[in-house]
């Protein structure tokens, strides 16, 4: 199968946004609807969040929306449901983001075979380390052709960036500056650590993350960056307006 | 090959392993700061300067060595021999001050200027708010409201000591999300901040260190007893497990004598099939919690269940590395003790020997009445801490 992911990659590499949601968030059955909704938006790939109760790596909002998920009944197993459902009506590239433990209880063998026939495209476990993913799983991320997108943050070393980079396939996430999800600024000194980047030459695409939430921080990351990842400030536009459609519909206007 | 009989049970593998069981699942966000202290911890805690000033401190400060005491009427009711060590005599009032000042010591020659840690009962938030205070350092501690509520006297301890104490809010508000939120906290803070866990859980090298600054217990234990009985060994070591850290530190330096018999002592709460219960060994399957892969209470989906345990120092989900590698392995037997069994065993130790157990410990104490022993047996129970924290539950059931 191919993959959507590494396609648009390859015809564009510019001020691409990527917007997290929540599966299951607000409702139980609200995630074909928001993803369809960003895709409506002109989004260039959603990223679904697979909630979790021990979420580490972020911020109160997202947090919350992944209790509200989970009080939703929310699972791996039907969101793969609720994907393959929606498999022809989706275009855009969808990308998993969870912490390993779900996945790991799933079963990753079957977890990447299952997220594969559902059209997924990138897979991202921040708490899953690059020395665990080379010795253990990777066979069956490269068997079933998906991604797995690697975060980096301004205190990786150059080894460490060129290591991940060697591992990623799609995109590097590069996380803006030392922060959970939801933080509202996008460091202003930021400018060394993006032109470091730069000057390594990756062979993968880069999009920034953490601390983007308007057009400002939006346009900014992108001058860095094939595009930018926005989560929380999404997520609190959805908490806001229960209408979907209108909620997705003023959020991108501000972004671009 | 004999697997069992080549295994170290007290040193994990190079990438943070006991067994299956270990290594470091954390986000990209921490790794600079764990790296640093896997290449710095034991090189470090190594150094002259740092052994004389940790001896100093754990002797003059926390008041080592603690005793060990014949508890003769105790051993009369079990009709075999019965030694306590009272960890509950260390400065703070529980065992967690060893680790705290090892910990701080890692931190000061690491540079950084500010410390955070989460608590439980309070005692590991007390005693690093204690060693914070001593050396200077900015100290935050992250409570679960519910255990704020419970343990009112020590909240209070660690204000007096400077310390500024955070509600977690999130999930069942207690040790599981004060842990989630010092890992946030760490995660927004990682140049002037170190982190100290107080118990052996967390990425390597976390179950490692402070299992390492904790196995002074054991280190006493030998030669206390080799000076009142002849021999360095007992038959049996008993000690609680939450995370597992006064346990760690009984067991350590008896783990390779397989002559030992150890005996790990969970939290059944309600009874371990009510659904109100914290025993991980029984209830738990292999997961992954705040950065190792280890026993957990979890749902089939993969999502943390939410403990019980009256005992606020137990009320955790998941389990040390170490000690989920002892129960695979069969190295320590696990009994699990309801919250009503260690409200009796702590009413009995307060009236036969006069000492009020903290109710973690009382969970040690009351695996006594499930295990057989022989007249001639030497039994060491590990009594962790003392039990003023927990005058509040204690004085309902007057």
């Amino acid at each position: 199968m191919n993959n959507k992911l590494i396609q648009l990659f390859q015809t564009e590499n510019k001020n691409l946004l990527n917007i997290y949601c929540t599966a299951g968030f607000p409702k139980k059955e609200s995630t074909i609807e928001v993803i369809l909704s960003l895709q409506k938006n002109g989004v260039d790939m959603v990223e679904v969040g697979m909630p979790y109760s021990d979420p580490i790596a972020d911020g109160d909002v997202i947090q919350a929306s992944n209790m509200v998920a989970l009080n939703n009944g929310m699972t791996i197993e039907l969101l793969f449901k609720q994907l393959n459902s929606a498999i022809k009506k989706i275009k855009v590239p969808i990308i998993l983001m969870g912490y390993l433990n779900p996945v790991l209880q799933y079963g990753i063998e079957k977890f990447c075979t299952h997220a594969a026939t559902a059209g997924v495209s990138g897979i991202i476990l921040p708490d899953l380390p690059m020395y665990e993913y080379e010795n253990l799983y990777k066979k069956y991320f490269l068997q079933n052709n998906l991604s797995f997108i690697n975060l980096i943050t301004p205190q990786t070393s150059t080894k460490r960036i060129l290591e991940a980079d060697n591992q990623s396939t799609g995109f590097i996430y590069a996380v803006s500056s030392s922060t959970t999800t939801g933080s509202t600024n996008l460091g202003e000194n930021k400018k060394e650590y993006f032109e470091k980047i730069s000057s390594l030459k990756l062979k993968n695409n880069l999009m920034i993350g953490f601390g983007i939430s308007n057009k400002k921080t939006f346009n900014n990351a992108c001058k860095y960056a094939a595009g930018a990842i926005i989560g929380s400030a999404y997520i609190k536009a959805l908490a806001k307006n229960s209408n979907i459609e209108e909620a997705t519909n003023s959020f991108i206007k501000t972004i671009r | 090959m004999k697997k069992n009989s080549l295994q170290i049970f007290s040193e994990p593998n190079s990438h943070g392993y006991y067994g299956e069981f270990g290594g470091a699942f954390i986000p990209e966000m921490l790794y600079d700061n764990i790296e640093n202290l896997r290449q710095n911890y034991l090189k470090i805690s190594s150094t002259k300067k740092f052994k004389q000033e940790f001896d100093l401190l754990l002797k003059d400060f926390a008041g080592r060595p603690t005793a060990l005491y014949f508890a003769e009427n105790l051993s009369k009711q079990y009709n075999t021999n019965i030694y306590l060590k009272r960890e509950d005599l260390c400065h703070t009032g529980a065992h967690k001050v060893n680790n705290t000042i090892g910990q701080v010591l890692v931190a000061l020659a690491l540079g950084k200027k500010r410390i955070i840690a989460e608590t439980g009962a309070g005692q590991h938030g007390v005693a690093t708010a204690t060693v914070c205070a001593l050396k200077g350092l900015e100290c935050v501690v992250y409570m679960g409201e519910k255990d704020i509520e419970r343990q009112a006297p020590n909240v209070a301890r660690m204000k007096m000591l400077g310390a500024k104490v955070i509600p977690a809010t999130s999930g069942s508000k207690t040790l599981k999300d004060a842990t989630n939120e010092a890992i946030r906290d760490w995660i927004n803070n990682p140049i002037d901040t170190h982190y100290i866990i107080g118990s052996v859980v967390g990425p390597h090298p976390y179950p490692d260190m402070v299992a390492k600054f904790q196995s002074v217990i054991s280190k006493e234990i030998k030669v206390q007893l080799f000076k009142k009985t002849g021999s360095q060994l007992p038959t049996h070591v008993i000690a609680c497990v939450g995370g597992g850290s006064n346990a760690a530190g009984a067991f350590y330096h008896f783990l390779e004598e397989k002559k030992v018999k150890l005996i790990a002592v969970e939290a059944a709460g309600c009874g371990v099939n009510t659904g109100f219960s914290a025993a991980t060994t029984l209830l738990g399957t292999t997961g992954i919690l705040h950065g190792s892969k280890s026993l957990l209470m979890q749902t089939k989906d993969g999502q943390v269940v939410e403990p019980h345990s009256i005992s606020a120092g137990l009320d955790y989900p998941g389990i040390g590395p170490m000690h989920a590698n002892l129960f695979k392995t069969k190295r320590a037997s696990f009994i699990a003790i309801t919250d009503k069994e260690a409200l009796n065993a702590a009413f009995n130790l307060s009236k036969s020997e006069g000492i009020i157990p903290a109710l973690e410990s009382a969970h040690a104490l009351a695996a006594l009445s499930k295990l057989n022993f022989k007249k001639n047996d030497i039994v060491v129970v590990n009594l962790s801490g003392r039990g003023d924290k927990d005058l509040n539950t204690y004085m309902k059931y007057l």
